[in-house]
């Protein structure tokens, strides 16, 4: 075990420090359309210097760095204020999906672009009947000619209001049982009979969508995989999810750590309060576990072996602690704590943010019922759930509600 | 950056875990708990010492192997999931890494060896009562080389043959003899004993020249990171037992292991060991470098194990429904060890406040 860098790690760390230092911009706080746009200056300047994916081979556009390249550069770009959300479920899901089953024509027109923040990518895979059990959607495309015809409806679809393309899990075969008759295509989110309504969020924001499809043609060129195959293709890109959506940023025990000692409590300062630091220390704990074990799975990937279901862990915990811990803090903060306007606030309301965020967070990429079925059921082997759905014909299953 | 064991500490640890395997079953655990005039099994000690392992971070230069810290943390880790009745912590956790961390080249050299060898049993002798160990809670003193007061419980104190004391000024290497008198515990885990020891004037050697809770501090540090290893192990062994029951229990007409109740308790154990055993390997590291950060990653390790070994063993009793809570049943011993382990280098509420003020610290720098 060694924590430290290795001379190779320490000298690609500097560099990329170097790096940073000249080239991450002062991001203001700005509207939409500007941070949009600072976002994707910001990614082309990546991709430029190799910085964008790091991990990917080179003729992709990636350095062909090591996974542990990639945390060190996440690390040290974790200390400007660059991060972007907009590129995540793109370039972490849909394109690697596109680059494991497109043709080369389609690779070479669309990774490049997206690596570069030029185009942006949607995962549409949740329905109103299919969300933890994703293989039952009922959005049909049905076969016409060299098309396909597609009606329905899709939900959660995060980003689709400013992306341009998307990948799209469809049913193809209601005779068959549900996984059986899925197809996946890549489709551009402008085309006729695409229609995009932003939900509004709990959280005030309005990041997710409800996607309706009527009469949407697309090419069967644009077939991911075998026709009816998809949900091998699926569980390619929920594979990628559970890597890429592994964590949550924003509040951090050290965070806390700084509100606790501004605050006044009863006795004094907060962070003089015992029952407050017993907490503190057991939320420390957690994220450092969490941290820790990223840098496993990191070490087993190093070393040519892939990273079980176990990765699954780090969405649990990280989700759970942003929310209790967000809500310690407001807590903490008494009656001033119903307030919600950045400007009032201690770190710009990052503690309130937290707790409007935290309950999606605990939803989206799998619920926490959801992926302790899968650490039940891949790690330790458990019996899989009771199933009505495996045989029958998924036009004769109840679904949704 | 590297977050693993290499390849040779991973042989060491296959290696310990079938010989454990071979030398230390259940009965072996049970031979010692059922039998209260037995501190410990005799001949697991011996075959514990003839593999080499109560030296294994030893120097050769007295004795050992020199192999490090982290070949420790595997062993350890596979001592905690064969439940081990044996004083290998106080001997070599507490002891051995005290007259490291402290003792004098001829302190070093006159014991050490015989530690290695396991020849001497040792005790670390903190708590004078309840609640936790500060400078006000310690009556015991020393003059003119004499070592008196009383402490209770001290783990191994009976059969200890070198004692290290925390006194008011700091701490003293005592052996068994003159002036030592010892009274077996009955305690929550008697596969580890405890005794009070009474010290009446018995000569008493100064071990550093540290303030007294500064310098246990330091050795609870090292104790911590490997206890947590032995916590992790055991809280692995219970999540597998529980997970062997849950599958060959079946009610309402199947393995109770299909249940969601079932499953989703075995997954929080799971990741309870999982979050520990990755703050376990950051204390293991800080532990073999003597890093800077060693007090606020043994303190993580700490709580973090305390934590999982306390939910592992409480939860596996539980899956076993009326069976767990049997004497002939095993989980009890794993139950009866996550407190043992939890309490003996000071409780996890201790620990969480340490962590909490080397955090501050920290982030004061
Ligand atoms: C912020 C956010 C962003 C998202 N972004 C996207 C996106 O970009 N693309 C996309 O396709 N989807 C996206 N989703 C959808 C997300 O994947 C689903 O919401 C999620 O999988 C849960 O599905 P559901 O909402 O239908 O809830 P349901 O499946 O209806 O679940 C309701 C409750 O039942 C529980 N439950 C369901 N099945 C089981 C079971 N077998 N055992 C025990 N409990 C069970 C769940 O845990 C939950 O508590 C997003 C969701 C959120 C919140």
């Amino acid at each position: 075990m060694d924590f430290n860098d290795s001379p190779e790690e320490t000298e690609y760390r500097a560099t990329a420090r170097t790096w940073l230092e000249k080239n991450a911009a002062e991001h203001k706080a700005m509207n939409h359309a500007d941070d949009m746009a600072a976002g994707k200056a910001w990614q082309k300047r990546k991709a430029e210097a190799g910085y964008a994916q790091i991990t990917w081979p080179k003729e992709w556009g990636g350095a062909g760095g090591t996974p542990i390249q990639s945390v060190i550069f996440g690390q040290e770009e974790a200390k400007f204020p660059v991060q972007y959300g907009y590129f995540t479920i793109g370039l972490g899901m849909c394109v690697p999906t596109v680059m494991a089953f497109a043709n080369d024509e389609t690779k070479q027109r669309f990774v490049g672009p997206a690596l570069r923040g030029e185009e942006i990518w949607s995962q549409l895979f949740s329905e109103p009947a299919g969300g933890s059990d994703v293989a039952a959607i009922r959005t049909r495309a049905v076969r016409d000619g060299d098309d396909w015809v597609v009606n329905g409806q899709k939900v959660w679809t995060s980003g689709a209001h400013y992306s341009d393309y998307g990948i799209v899990l469809v049913r193809t075969n209601p005779d068959v049982p549900k996984h059986k008759g899925l197809t996946m295509f890549w489709l551009d989110l402008k085309s006729p009979g695409v229609e995009i309504r932003p939900i509004h969020q709990m959280s005030g924001g309005s990041n997710f969508n409800e996607v309706y499809f009527t009469d949407v043609r697309i090419p069967d060129a644009q077939r991911l995989g075998a026709v009816d195959d998809g949900w091998k293709v699926a569980l390619v890109t929920l594979m990628n999810e559970r890597l890429a959506v592994g964590g949550a940023s924003g509040a951090s025990p050290k965070e806390i750590l700084a509100l606790a000692k501004d605050l006044d409590a009863a006795d004094g300062p907060l962070i003089q309060d015992s029952a407050f630091r017993q907490r503190l220390a057991d939320w420390y704990v957690q994220s450092e576990g969490l941290r820790n074990t990223r840098m496993r799975t990191m070490t087993a990937l190093s070393r040519g072996q892939t990273p079980g279901p176990e990765s699954s862990i780090g969405k649990i915990i990280a989700a759970n602690v942003l929310q209790d811990l967000g809500n310690a803090a407001i807590e903490a903060e008494d009656q001033y704590g119903i307030i919600n306007d950045p400007a009032l606030l201690p770190l710009k309301g990052l503690f309130q943010g937290a707790v409007m965020n935290a309950p999606g967070l605990r939803i989206a990429g799998g619920t926490d019922e959801i992926l302790k079925n899968i650490i039940a059921e891949r790690v330790l082997g458990l019996p899989g759930e009771i199933r009505t759905d495996k045989d029958a014909a998924f036009k004769d299953l109840a679904v949704g509600r | 950056m590297n977050f693993d064991y290499s390849d040779d500490q991973k042989m060491l640890k296959d290696e310990a875990r079938k010989f454990l395997a071979a030398k230390c079953d259940a009965k072996v655990v049970r031979g010692v708990l059922d039998n209260a005039d037995r501190a410990y099994d005799e001949a697991l000690w011996k075959g514990v010492a003839e593999q080499g392992w109560l030296g294994v971070a030893i120097p050769e230069e007295f004795g050992g192997l020199g192999m490090g810290h982290v070949e420790l943390c595997g062993l350890a880790e596979e001592l905690g999931r064969a439940c081990a009745p044996i004083p290998f912590a106080s001997t070599v956790y507490f002891v051995a890494e005290a007259l490291m961390k402290f003792g004098s080249q001829e302190q070093k050299a006159k014991w050490l060896p015989k530690i290695a060898a396991g020849e001497v049993i040792g005790a670390f002798a903190t708590a004078e009562g309840k609640g936790p160990v500060t400078a006000r809670s310690i009556g015991t003193s020393v003059s003119g080389g004499k070592l008196s007061g009383e402490k209770i419980p001290v783990t191994d104190g009976d059969v200890a043959d070198l004692i290290v004391v925390l006194a008011k000024d700091g701490l003293y290497l005592v052996e068994k003899g003159e002036g030592v008198s010892a009274e077996v515990l009955t305690t929550l885990d008697p596969t580890r004993s405890a005794a009070k020891l009474t010290f009446s004037g018995a000569p008493a050697e100064r071990l550093g020249n540290e303030d007294g809770i500064a310098a246990m501090q330091a050795v609870f540090d090292r104790a911590a990171v490997l206890l947590a290893f032995e916590q992790i192990g055991g809280a692995d062994k219970s999540l597998e037992m529980a997970k062997e029951y849950a599958l060959s229990r079946h009610a309402f007409g199947r393995a109770i292991a299909g249940y969601q109740a079932i499953k989703h308790k075995l997954a929080d154990i799971y990741v309870k060991n999982e979050v520990a055993r990755s703050n376990a390997y950051f204390g293991a590291w800080a532990l073999n470098t003597d890093a800077g950060d060693l007090p606020l990653a043994a303190a993580t390790a700490r709580v973090a194990a305390s934590e999982a070994f306390w939910f592992a063993s409480k939860e596996n009793i539980q899956t076993h429904g009326g069976i767990g809570f049997t004497w002939e049943a095993d989980p009890q011993l794993y139950y009866r060890r996550s407190r043992q382990l939890s309490l003996v280098a000071g409780a996890p509420a201790t620990w969480r406040e340490r962590l909490v003020s080397q955090l501050e610290m920290k982030n004061a720098a």
